[in-house]
């Protein structure tokens, strides 16, 4: 019989095994498409945040600089900029007014930015898509805010930042310095915090380091870092996600174990049969093989599949409850599919490999005992 | 149709799918270059530091720009308790070496 076709009578002779436990095998089928989509959809959504994260925040500041008092931030003297404007390598310093503003009314909480060019000048201000939604305003509308004395101001709305850019502005409001000021009560000569320019990356260290010695209460922050924050934001070690991979993992192993322990007397007794009737041992060991490989290939296949589609076409709405918390204004998390080979081999090999190893071990030890002491147990 | 057949037709189909699903991300990798450049320019323009990937609280909005006090300075004895605080590890330059 030629290779192609006996396998094929193998994968017959299989399946209508698999079918007679109908109930048992799709449970088993569900379960394991189950892990491999939470495990496939955590590695999509980490891995396209990750990168879209190094992409986007590839123009953040080079070093930005806060001053510390009694171990809390405070805001800082832009006197502070003279100081550091003279150390060599600083081609630019520039201070930043940003905040937090807590919306009693919509319960939300938004991020107000000064940038550095605001074109609409006094009593106006952009709003990202998330306040605009929370707040149910669009443009020319007016959103009020209490300012820190207790009184009533609003602003108009020029201009809503687009719906793709909700990754970075879905709470942000920018505003004129004067409103800010006013609005918070901020007195002149005194900024949140600095934005340094260094060309140079490699001097940004050294940058850095003299900021400190030069001003003890102060603390720079360079651009690596920022990267290196968010690379290692959702690693696997960061807080729900090994909770996630530890169950999805420990689930795994007890299904491998299930397997790898022993076989039902049934399935003992079905080698039993076929090694009577002639079966080889390579025979069964092979139909072992395709059993494992139909259900994990099946589950492997319909997990990540699913996977993709719910990370990447449903905007990961399963993991919506998590990720939103308590928040009110919750981003769109529409990523970019940044998908790695590597990652599906890797979820290819930790998954469809153990299993169908584990089914085939059980099934040797059945084969290779006498089919008439198999039959007589 | 043979069960065999209908078995190899449907994993022929499964990795067909998982080949387009590669084809899909390029394509859709290519498509968002603009978009990502358009992104990266906004934080360029507007010196932003972070995400905006959770709002709820100080030190998960500007993860880059906490302290490792934060989270539990409201108030004495305070403890971390914003779901988001669960998720994010701690920047690796407030407790690496050098670290503030």
């Amino acid at each position: 019989m030629p290779g192609f076709q006996k396998q094929k009578y193998l994968i017959d002779f299989t399946l209508s095994a698999l079918l007679r436990r109908k109930g048992k095998n799709t449970a088993l089928v569900l379960v394991y498409a189950l892990v491999v989509f939470v495990l496939a959809s955590v590695l999509f959504f980490t891995q396209a945040l990750r990168r879209e994260a190094a992409l986007v925040l590839a123009g953040a500041p080079e070093i930005v600089v806060q001053r510390l008092t009694a171990g809390r931030h405070d805001l800082i003297p832009e006197s502070y900029a003279d100081a550091i404007r003279n150390i060599r390598g600083v081609s630019d310093v520039s201070p930043r007014l940003w905040g937090y503003y807590y919306d009693p009314v919509f319960g939300a909480n938004f991020t107000l930015l000064v940038p550095q060019e605001f074109p609409y000048g006094r009593g106006n201000i952009v709003i990202g898509q998330g306040v605009a939604e929370v707040s149910r305003s669009s443009i020319d509308n007016i959103l009020p805010f209490w300012t820190h004395e207790g009184r009533l101001t609003s602003f108009k709305i020029a201009e809503i930042f687009s719906s793709d850019s909700q990754l970075i502005s879905a709470d942000l409001i920018l505003i004129s310095e004067p409103d800010f000021r006013s609005l918070f009560g901020l007195a002149e000569g005194v900024a949140t915090n600095l934005v340094l320019t260094v060309k140079n990356a490699k001097e940004r260290p050294i940058v850095a380091a003299k900021i400190k010695k030069l001003l003890p209460d102060t603390r720079p922050i360079i651009r690596d870092e920022i990267l290196r924050t968010y690379d290692s934001l959702f690693n696997w070690r960061s807080g729900i996600l090994l909770v996630v991979l530890a169950g999805a993992g420990l689930a795994f192993i007890i299904f491998a174990w299930d397997k790898a322990t022993g076989l039902s007397a049934e399935e003992r007794r079905e080698i039993g049969i076929l090694k009577a009737i002639g079966w080889e041992t390579s025979d069964v060991i092979l139909m072992k093989f395709w059993e494992g490989g139909i259900i994990s290939l099946t589950s492997f296949l319909s997990g990540v599949l699913l996977a993709y589609v719910h990370v990447f076409f449903t905007s990961s709405f399963l993991f919506e409850p998590v990720l939103k918390g308590w928040a009110v204004i919750y981003p769109e998390f529409k990523l970019v599919p940044f998908v790695d080979a590597f990652h599906i081999a890797t979820l290819f090999f930790l998954t469809v490999v153990p299993y169908t190893l584990a089914t085939i071990v059980p099934a040797w030890r059945a084969a290779i005992v006498d089919p008439d002491a198999v039959l007589r147990t | 149709m043979r069960k065999a057949d209908f078995f190899l037709a449907c994993i022929a189909l499964g990795f067909s799918l998982l080949a387009l699903m590669f084809v899909h991300s390029a394509l859709a990798r290519r498509e968002a270059a603009s978009n990502l450049r358009a992104k990266a320019k906004m934080v360029a323009k507007m010196g932003l530091t972070d995400l905006c990937l959770f709002t709820e609280a100080r030190y998960t909005r500007h993860p880059v720009m906490a302290d490792l006090n934060t989270p539990f300075q409201d108030y004495p004895m305070s403890i971390e308790h914003y779901p988001s605080g669960a998720l994010l590890p701690v920047p690796r330059h407030l407790t690496g070496k050098g670290g503030y």
